[in-house]
């Protein structure tokens, strides 16, 4: 369990449904660790301005973690978190390891645009 | 809401915390600036086994507890944020977070701690997360039964080598002197695994690869001869720089850029006080910050209270 104020998406059918729903997806996939608890404090302070993007988190040891995991944008990672954004259900970037809120914003607002 | 504050702690790590804790507690109007997560270094330790009477705890959970602590007490904490400009030489100290909005009080309590040190060498930043890592819980299992080095010689790096040989075939320390700066007991530990071996004297010199971290360069410190490893993945252990770029020219720092302090933990600037990790100091625990944030608290509470009653009595004249 991910103790985050984030959606959290518990299943690859939640994932699906996400995407589905949401033009603009930004998911991370980590556990409640070190590398991976400031991208998520980052992603509730950023939530309340990017309000056109949709802010989850998923489990990276759930086996259904696997729609993240395996995607061939995060082949050669080997850092957590995996940070995935997508568009209109496409991955347009993917992230490895700790990223700074300055770094997320810069890629919410290359792909999503701020609004 | 006021931007003025009685003071304000830059920092939301161990030390800025508990000053705000003391400071809140004692009624004086506080504000924690973060530029990061708040919990500092502490977020960034998976187990904290030696924080008297708790017997184990996650940086996270600590970090959280003196959060809501602080805040409880009245804190205000702004995490996140980037500090753009500071005015510290007058009585009425001044700091600009995001370029926009503009904070007074009449104290300071400097805690902006320290963060890893990089090897700042060619391929690093391109690899982070791609074979390069900093933190050995988190991504030790991408590396299961294959080839690592950890660089470093101090107690990080031989304690998490010695515990990335649960994942590892084989484990390679790099150090640039010909002794380590860890204690006995660690060195032994990794001196006995009989799956660690060591490369002394010598420096990670480049990182190579495609789309993952595939081989490192290595630079003898004595020959400055260079050989080349293949590698699967590198753990850096180089320790911590304070993170004190901002202060330069105005407050003192010392040569390892580290603020200089009195015993009260006040710098040379009337008002300014400075706390936990970024000042000069030989021992940086979790505790020793928090005993540090107490005592910078003391000292600033005691700076505003002598400056109101200052104040009544002139007013009263």
């Amino acid at each position: 369990m991910l103790y985050t104020n984030l959606t959290h998406v518990l299943s690859g059918q939640e994932h699906a449904k996400l995407l589905q729903e949401n033009e603009n997806v930004m998911i991370c996939c980590g556990r409640m660790g070190p590398m991976c608890i400031p991208v998520y404090e980052s992603m509730e302070e950023l939530e309340n301005e990017y309000t056109h993007v949709k802010f989850a988190d998923m489990e990276f040891d759930s086996p259904d973690a696997k729609v993240i995991r395996n995607l061939p944008e995060c082949s050669g990672f080997a850092g957590i978190p995996f940070v995935v954004y997508y568009k209109n259900g496409k991955v347009v970037k993917a992230t490895t390891s700790i990223q700074s809120i300055d770094q997320i914003t810069e890629i919410l607002n290359e792909h999503f645009n701020h609004k | 809401m006021s931007n003025h504050y009685d003071v304000i702690v830059i920092g939301a790590g161990a030390a800025g915390l508990t000053a705000g804790i003391y400071l809140s507690r004692a009624k004086i109007s506080t504000l924690i600036l973060n530029e990061g997560a708040v919990g500092g270094q502490m977020v960034l330790t998976h187990e904290i086994a030696n924080y008297p009477g708790i017997e184990s705890i996650s940086g996270y959970e600590l970090a959280r507890g003196m959060k809501l602590q602080a805040q409880k007490f009245g804190s205000v904490i702004k995490s996140n944020i980037k500090i753009t400009n500071l005015a510290l030489d007058d009585a009425l100290k001044k700091v600009t977070i995001n370029n926009k909005e503009t904070f007074t009080s009449h104290a300071v309590i400097i805690a902006t701690g320290g963060k890893p040190r990089q090897l700042g060498v060619n391929g690093e930043d391109e690899f982070k997360g791609k074979g390069i890592s900093y933190c050995a819980t988190c991504d030790g299992d991408f590396f299961t039964g294959k080839e690592i080095i950890v660089a470093g010689g101090g107690n990080s790096a031989l304690e998490e080598a010695v515990s990335l040989t649960k994942y590892a075939s084989k484990v390679t320390i790099i150090h640039q002197f010909d002794h380590f700066q860890a204690l006995e007991h660690y060195v032994d530990a990794a001196k006995n695994n009989p799956k660690i071996n060591f490369i002394m004297e010598s420096k990670i010199a480049e990182f190579i690869g495609d789309y993952s971290l595939r081989k490192v360069r290595i630079e003898n410190q004595s020959t400055k001869g260079i050989t080349g490893m293949n590698v699967d993945g590198v753990f850096v252990f180089v320790g911590y720089v304070p993170n004190t770029e901002k202060l330069e020219g105005l407050i003192e720092l010392n040569n390892n850029k580290e603020i200089v302090v009195d015993k009260n933990l006040s710098t040379n600037v009337a008002g300014v006080f400075a706390a936990g990790d970024s000042i000069a100091k030989r021992y940086r625990q979790v505790t020793t910050a928090v005993a540090d944030g107490t005592i910078a608290a003391l000292g600033a509470s005691e700076y505003v209270n002598n400056l109101k009653k200052e104040k009544m009595l002139v007013e009263s004249l």
